[in-house]
């Protein structure tokens, strides 16, 4: 199983992989809030929570489709279906290479995009532990929601409008923490609650992931 | 051990295609499927590889005995042949891709990215993936689809020593593969009848069950 996610990782690192498409786009949200909203820093230190994880979890959006789509077209999704490994197995594999190549510098970046917000200073440990905590959950989500349209041609569209509502308990948790955080106020129930969320979606969603995918291929 | 197959119907799409289908191929052998475009070849392999459940009768294997090879090679482009090949053993936990290389021919090409090979070489590679499952039954859809007579006869080669290791084969194909020694299947005696004519009906059929009362 570990082949599998350095096989990912090893794909997304060579040319056309799509590493730092996620994280290009995080810096461009982050870049252009600014020049939208006005350069009053109140402003600005007031959404900074939040438009850090709206871009994070955008910037996580675009790369789902490519999670198993490319597998399915070039047929290697069929063979590790009839390979050793539970598909349960290999969906979650899957998603831990999503969160490794999506997620994690996402949450590394995050506290440097932040000074392009103004976040304010005791802001930056609670943004980078809420999308610590967050961003598993969006991979494995993700990965859900590619299961389910993964036969459909162009399932991009689908596969965003089906994800989207999934994502927001994730969201509204994530940046009540970094909002709370940046504020000072206490962060315990938002940041168990995200916690919860994510612990849930990755102890169950592989199941239906792997259920969707077995349909999805007859 | 041996593959028997007793009185299966496969389905596509809700469809009986294939119907009191019945075979056995026993350690050693070969099995071609033979028919025309549209019989159930594809199907029947898939529901064998354990990809959709078939729709009546039983197989006497599981699953987990067979490596199937599609039309797709499932090959990576940005990968090197060596990465391509090395994922599948270690997938299946079986280690060493040197002998598979050299079986297939691929040793010089080790080193190159999957993208740069020709289809004949991506083919080459996607069969000599089979060698290092370790499964005992190779179920294989069209294998020699873009191979030159020379790699045909190499894939042939990598099927006889196959089948002297007391392993077995199941081949779709309407090419010949230079296996003479191979017993023939005619899937076209076995596509399935239309329900009203006593013929088995599938998920698509029974949907309409009711409609018209």
């Amino acid at each position: 199983m570990i082949a599998l996610v350095a096989r990912d990782l090893r794909l997304a690192i060579r040319a056309g992989g799509g590493f730092g498409l996620g994280l290009a786009f995080f810096l461009i949200v982050t870049v252009l809030v600014p020049f939208g909203v006005g350069p009053e820093s109140a402003t600005l230190a007031k959404i900074a929570p939040g438009i850090l994880w709206v871009g994070a979890l955008l910037a996580c959006l675009l790369s789902l489709d490519r999670i198993l789509a490319l597998d399915y077209e070039d047929g290697s999704l069929d063979l590790l279906a009839t390979a050793p490994i539970p598909l349960e197995g290999v969906v979650t594999m899957k998603a831990a290479a999503h969160w490794l190549t999506t997620g994690l510098p996402l949450t590394l970046a995050a506290p440097v995009f932040g000074v392009l917000l103004n976040l304010p200073e005791p802001g930056f440990g609670w943004v980078t532990l809420s999308l610590a905590i967050g961003t598993p959950a969006l991979s494995v989500i993700g990965t859900f929601g590619a299961a389910l349209t993964v036969g459909l041609k162009r399932g991009g569209l689908l596969l965003s409008l089906l994800v989207l509502p999934l994502y927001v308990p994730t969201l509204i948790f994530g940046a009540e923490v970094s909002r709370r955080g940046a504020m000072g106020m206490d962060t315990a129930t938002p940041l168990l609650l995200l916690a919860g969320i994510t612990a849930a979606a990755v102890a169950l969603l592989p199941f239906a992931s792997a259920a969707a995918i077995r349909v999805n291929l007859r | 051990m041996d593959l028997s197959v007793s009185d299966l119907a496969v389905a596509r799409g809700g469809v009986p295609v294939l119907e009191g289908l019945g075979f056995a191929v026993s350690g050693g052998e070969a099995l071609i499927l033979r028919g025309p475009n549209g019989i159930g070849k594809t199907t029947l392999l898939r529901t064998l590889a354990g990809l959709q459940p078939p729709l009546a009768g039983t197989m006497s294997l599981p699953a987990e005995a067979i490596a199937y090879a599609a039309h797709a090679d499932g090959l990576k482009a940005t990968l090197t042949v060596a990465e391509n090949l090395g994922f599948w053993a270690a997938v299946y936990g079986t280690g060493a891709i040197a002998p598979a290389m050299a079986r297939m021919n691929l040793a010089q090409l080790a080193t190159r990215p999957a993208m740069s090979l020709s289809a004949g070489q991506k083919r080459r590679l996607g069969l000599a993936r089979l060698l290092v499952t370790g499964r005992p039954v190779w179920v294989l859809d069209e294998p020699t689809v873009s191979l030159d007579t020379a790699s045909v006869a190499l894939f042939g080669e990598a099927v006889r020593g196959h089948l002297a290791a007391g392993g077995m084969a199941v081949i779709a194909t309407h090419i010949d593969l230079g296996l003479p020694e191979a017993r023939v299947l005619d899937l076209a005696a076995f596509k399935a009848r239309p329900p009203g004519e006593g013929g088995i009906s599938g998920e698509f059929d029974r949907s309409f069950d009711g409609a018209f009362a």
